[in-house]
């Protein structure tokens, strides 16, 4: 376990190199090498949502995917949402529609919302409730949630 | 003039199965004293040292006295002795 | 029902920590980074109640990496203290044993020892290399067999508890609690009608999606410096010095964000061994986060309960008697929510013939913690239901009926004291009058039920400060934890007292050393008590600028009047920040409050479900929580209130529970197999807002938080009673036990 990887990715548009061990977790990686903790451990085994990233734009549990793994490949993460000072519609819009209490999963469901948008622009509600049902919150029950996402891909 | 104060149902082994008695008493702690001088045992069950009986709130007129045994006593009240809690 | 006679209360403003909760920036438990810090973990115990012979911990030292190793013979020795830490009462060598086993472990998952080492996984590979011996136990899951005269005793000590009278025998009955009035006997005699049945609930957690986390510091001068994830740092500070026995004053708590807490992050579980481990591997910080199975095993849940009701009503829907047990699960320790239960069971009724008997008794499972409206989702679920039946055996509304016995300013609650000015009619009406309740409901399987829901809330201690910015804004110091909006909330009740805009106020949490006590955010009670402390640090900075501007104008201070944010004197004016940027000695105020004026929540929930009959799905079709919320200082965090607090009453209702195998070891302990809600197990959650202004705050203000869970396992029961002709008796309502009993009751008897 001792031996280390050089692993070398694109993260937020940055090309990012970091050395890992083969058992740590993207997860793990991105909160404890990196110090990007906006992806958060809820569960460890790919049940909460709350480490979802983007990696080359399909939605990933960080925590099921090894650091090594993310080799040559692009990783989206929610500390990269904002650009040039200016929040991505769907977090302006949570925001608007108090769509987090506590907080926690936000980044988890702000990355899964993005990841819908990016392949589906005019969701329904029902394709939007799919969508999310891999991310859990426990605060909200939902509706706000929902809500924030539709009306992000209405202003959008 | 006396207070109203109800007796909780566990205790009123202690006082023949009164319900209520009538007191007086300038603070809660007053009130406890008076009770256990007409029903002995009482303070030592609604009391601990100084303090009311951790986990026992005294509700006057319906709000909970939040001096404990210091709470003062103004005008006739009715006083229940009820378990106290918080919430999540 | 929107009032007008506020400018800033009643909005909708963006949340002050809103961009560092969307962008990733806000710092909670996990996220807490020092120089030179160590990762701790802990040894759980296999079984679910054992002796503990021995605990060899050389090969774990001896790993390359480990740093420290420590069991409950690190922890001081605290007596039969019984101390009352704000939230809830508890005994400190209780306490202290749920920390570290001392000398048994009760559950599957106790905590019997921490290793302290250089990265997590060594740590973790330590904990496993620790060697306990056990000499295993029988155990006892359930609390009516715990009362069984020949169950397995837990805590030889223990002796049952009746408000302050001791028992003199041994037994697993930590606390009997009896609530009676009027004649039980004479009461029944005048029923008409008369219900009587049982109920079951099971154990669930709170289902925060942040595991605990703490990082502690045991300084060489012997302070302890802790960051974690709590719903009370004070509430911290008082266990730490508790359980360490070393004065509250060395403890310095500073709270980072929590990533949900409903009731579960009051009590301390990691933060006292991270602070043994710390100063035992040579005072360097040490962190342990849980993984989500620990938290399953070792930290909250709520009490799985039985209940018995029987309730009597005349003809004409009068409610002449109600009688209740209820056997709540505590857990391996002391302190199940029965008596909070016993309050709300019959919370809703003018009720003048009652007794409630409840009993807190000790199983082997882990030791309970609060849950938004603690005891209270057990309780109505069992009482909603009889009455539910009542109202369909005399043929009368189910609101209508509730409409008639619902109590109002003045009745007496079961355990004797009368009710302030409440909203229960108000709230009743609004949901008789929703488009929901009278919407036609076609299909079959389908049916629609409601439930009352009766919550105490709380007042408690709070504290905050204020300083006034040369450019006009407002800094606010505050130590309550903001859970879900409080900044919000706080900073808009101080924008409105003050007269300025919203977005003029800055508002921080921060920790024991940074202002006056503070209990947690609990019991409903933030927005009302720390929100009244901050309209006194309102009212105190407008005196002192009043006196400013007398000073300015050099007239006598009675002259200088103050009105939405303008001071004025004889024709001159200064607004709030022309004044704050002529100020020649700063304006800075504090506030402590204890109010003791939080008027109890009442809820009124209506659903229709769906009920799959090959399956014994449920599927909720339409949700309305209705409810008296005094006053919505911001009504979209209100709203959220009543959606969460549905959403986790749902998951109660429907799915979650902890599963043991026969021998007592919990087996679904991931959030895989312990199954809360998605968002697509839910509709939208419609809410309707009663305001029934609470007289006991100045804004009126009434806890919102905790009484959403109450009503939503009952409705759902009484809807499911409503598509299927069968009533459901225990919890969860899972598709299993729905089909079974769908299945039973096919089958003639």
């Amino acid at each position: 376990m001792k031996s280390r990887v050089i692993v070398s990715t694109t993260i937020n548009g940055e090309p990012t190199e970091f050395l890992c061990e083969p058992r740590q977790s993207l997860l793990e990686v991105l909160r404890d090498v990196l110090g990007l903790t906006g992806a958060k451990e809820g569960c460890n085994n790919g049940n909460c949502g709350a480490c979802n990233v983007l990696m080359d734009g399909v939605l990933v549990n960080s925590c099921l995917v090894l650091g090594v793994e993310a080799e040559s490949h692009r990783i989206e993460t929610v500390e990269g949402l904002a650009v040039n000072g200016k929040l991505h519609p769907l977090q302006q819009k949570f925001l608007e529609h108090a769509a987090l209490q506590c907080g926690i999963c936000t980044p988890g469901f702000l990355l899964s919302a993005k990841a819908l948008l990016d392949h589906n622009p005019d969701p329904s509600e029902a394709e939007v409730r799919h969508w999310l049902a891999g991310n859990l919150c426990r605060c909200t029950g939902y509706d706000k949630i929902v809500r924030a996402v539709l009306d992000a891909a209405d202003s959008a | 003039m006396p207070h109203d104060v109800w007796i909780p149902p566990v205790h009123r082994d202690l006082t023949h199965g009164v319900e209520r008695v009538a007191v007086d008493g300038s603070t809660i702690g007053a009130v406890i004293e008076a009770l256990d001088a007409q029903f002995p045992g009482l303070a030592a069950r609604l009391t601990d040292g100084d303090r009311l009986r951790p986990g026992i709130a005294a509700a006057v007129n319906g709000v909970v006295a939040s001096r404990g045994l210091r709470q003062k006593l103004t005008d006739a009240s009715e006083i229940h002795f009820v378990p106290a809690m918080a919430g999540g | 029902m929107t009032s007008s006679q506020y400018k800033v209360i009643g909005s909708r403003p963006l949340r002050p920590d809103g961009v560092d909760k969307v962008t990733g920036r806000a710092v909670y438990g996990a996220d807490v980074k020092l120089p030179g810090m160590l990762h701790g973990k802990i040894l759980r115990s296999p079984h679910a109640h054992a002796r503990i012979v021995s605990i060899d911990v050389s090969a774990a030292q001896a790993l390359p990496g480990v740093r420290a190793v420590v069991t409950a013979r690190e922890l001081p020795s605290v007596g039969d203290t019984v101390t009352d830490l704000g939230e809830s009462v508890v005994n400190l060598r209780y306490m202290s044993n749920n920390i570290l086993a001392h000398d048994k472990v009760l559950y599957h998952g106790h905590a019997i020892a921490a290793v302290a080492a250089d990265n997590p996984h060594i740590a973790e590979e330590a904990a496993r290399l620790i060697k306990v011996t056990y000499e295993v136990l029988p155990h006892v899951l359930d609390g009516r067999a715990a009362m069984a005269a020949n169950a397995p005793i837990l805590l030889p000590d223990l002796r049952t508890n009746e408000l302050g009278k001791q028992g003199s025998s041994q037994t697993n009955v930590a606390e009997h609690i009896r609530h009676q009035r009027g004649d039980l006997a004479a009461g029944f005699a005048a029923a008409d009608v008369i219900v009587e049945r049982e109920f079951h609930t099971a154990t669930v957690h709170q289902g925060y999606v942040e595991p605990h986390a703490a990082v502690a510091l045991w300084n060489e001068d012997d302070q302890i410096l802790v960051w974690c994830s709590t719903q009370g740092s004070f509430g911290v500070q008082e266990q730490m010095a508790e359980l360490l026995q070393v004065p509250p004053s060395r403890v310095v708590v500073t709270p980072t964000e929590i990533g949900g807490g409903f009731g579960g992050k009051n009590s301390v579980y990691l933060e006292p061994v991270a602070a043994l481990l710390s100063r035992k591997a040579g005072h360097r910080p040490v962190k342990m986060t849980m993984t989500r199975a620990e938290v399953l095993f070792g930290t909250g849940p709520t009490s799985g309960s039985y209940i018995r009701v029987k309730m009597g009503a005349t003809r004409d829907g009068t409610l002449t008697a109600a009688e209740a047990e209820m056997i709540y699960e505590a857990g391996a320790f002391p302190g199940s929510p029965v008596g909070a239960g016993c309050g709300v069971l019959f919370g809703p009724y003018k009720l003048e013939n009652v007794q409630v008997d409840g009993y807190d008794v000790v199983v082997n499972r882990p030791k309970s913690a609060a849950y938004r409206a603690p005891g209270g989702t057990n309780a109505a679920f069992a009482a909603e239901a009889v009455v539910d039946e009542l109202t369909e055996k005399l043929g009368i509304d189910p609101i209508a009926f509730r409409l008639h016995n619902a109590v109002r300013e003045g009745d007496r609650r079961a355990d004797g004291p009368e009710l302030p000015r409440i909203g229960f009619i108000e709230t009743l009406e609004a949901a008789r009058d929703h488009a929901h309740y009278s919407a036609p409901l076609p299909g079959k399987q389908r049916g629609r039920g409601v439930a009352a829901g009766f919550w105490f809330n709380w007042g408690g201690k709070s504290s905050a400060s204020a300083s006034v910015n040369a450019d006009g804004t407002v800094n606010l110091v505050e130590g309550s934890t903001d859970i879900g909006g409080s900044r919000a909330s706080l900073a808009m009740q101080l924008a409105e007292t003050l007269g300025i805009p919203y977005a003029d106020i800055r508002p921080q949490v921060v920790g024991t050393a940074g202002v006056g006590y503070n209990e947690g955010t609990y019991g409903s009670r933030t927005t009302f008590s720390t929100g009244w402390a901050v309209y006194e640090l309102g009212k105190k900075i407008l005196d002192e600028m009043r006196q400013r501007a007398a000073t300015h104008w050099d007239v006598p201070v009675d002259g200088v009047t103050v009105q939405d944010g303008t001071f004025a004197h004889n024709g001159d004016s200064m607004s709030f920040r022309e004044l704050a940027g002529q100020l020649e000695v700063p304006v800075s105020v504090s506030a402590s409050v204890f109010p003791s004026g939080f008027g109890p929540s009442f809820a009124v929930h209506i659903v229709d479900v769906e009920v799959d009959v090959e399956t014994g799905k449920v599927e909720i079709l339409r949700y309305t929580a209705v409810q008296d919320v005094g006053k919505a200082i911001h009504p979209a965090y209100v709203e959220g209130q009543l959606q969460g607090g549905a959403a986790q009453g749902v998951g109660w209702a429907l799915n979650e529970e902890y599963v043991y195998d026969d021998k007592g070891r919990l087996v679904n302990a991931s959030l895989l197999d312990y199954r809360m809600p998605t968002a697509l197990d839910l509709p939208m959650i419609d809410t309707v807002l009663v305001e029934v202004a609470n007289p006991g705050h100045p804004y009126g203000v009434r806890g919102v938080g905790e009484v959403p869970i109450v009503p939503p396992a009952a409705a759902l029961a009484n809807a499911i009673y409503q598509a299927t002709g069968v009533r459901m008796t225990e919890l969860p309502m899972s598709p299993a036990r729905v089909s079974a009993a769908l299945l039973a009751a096919a089958v003639p008897a």
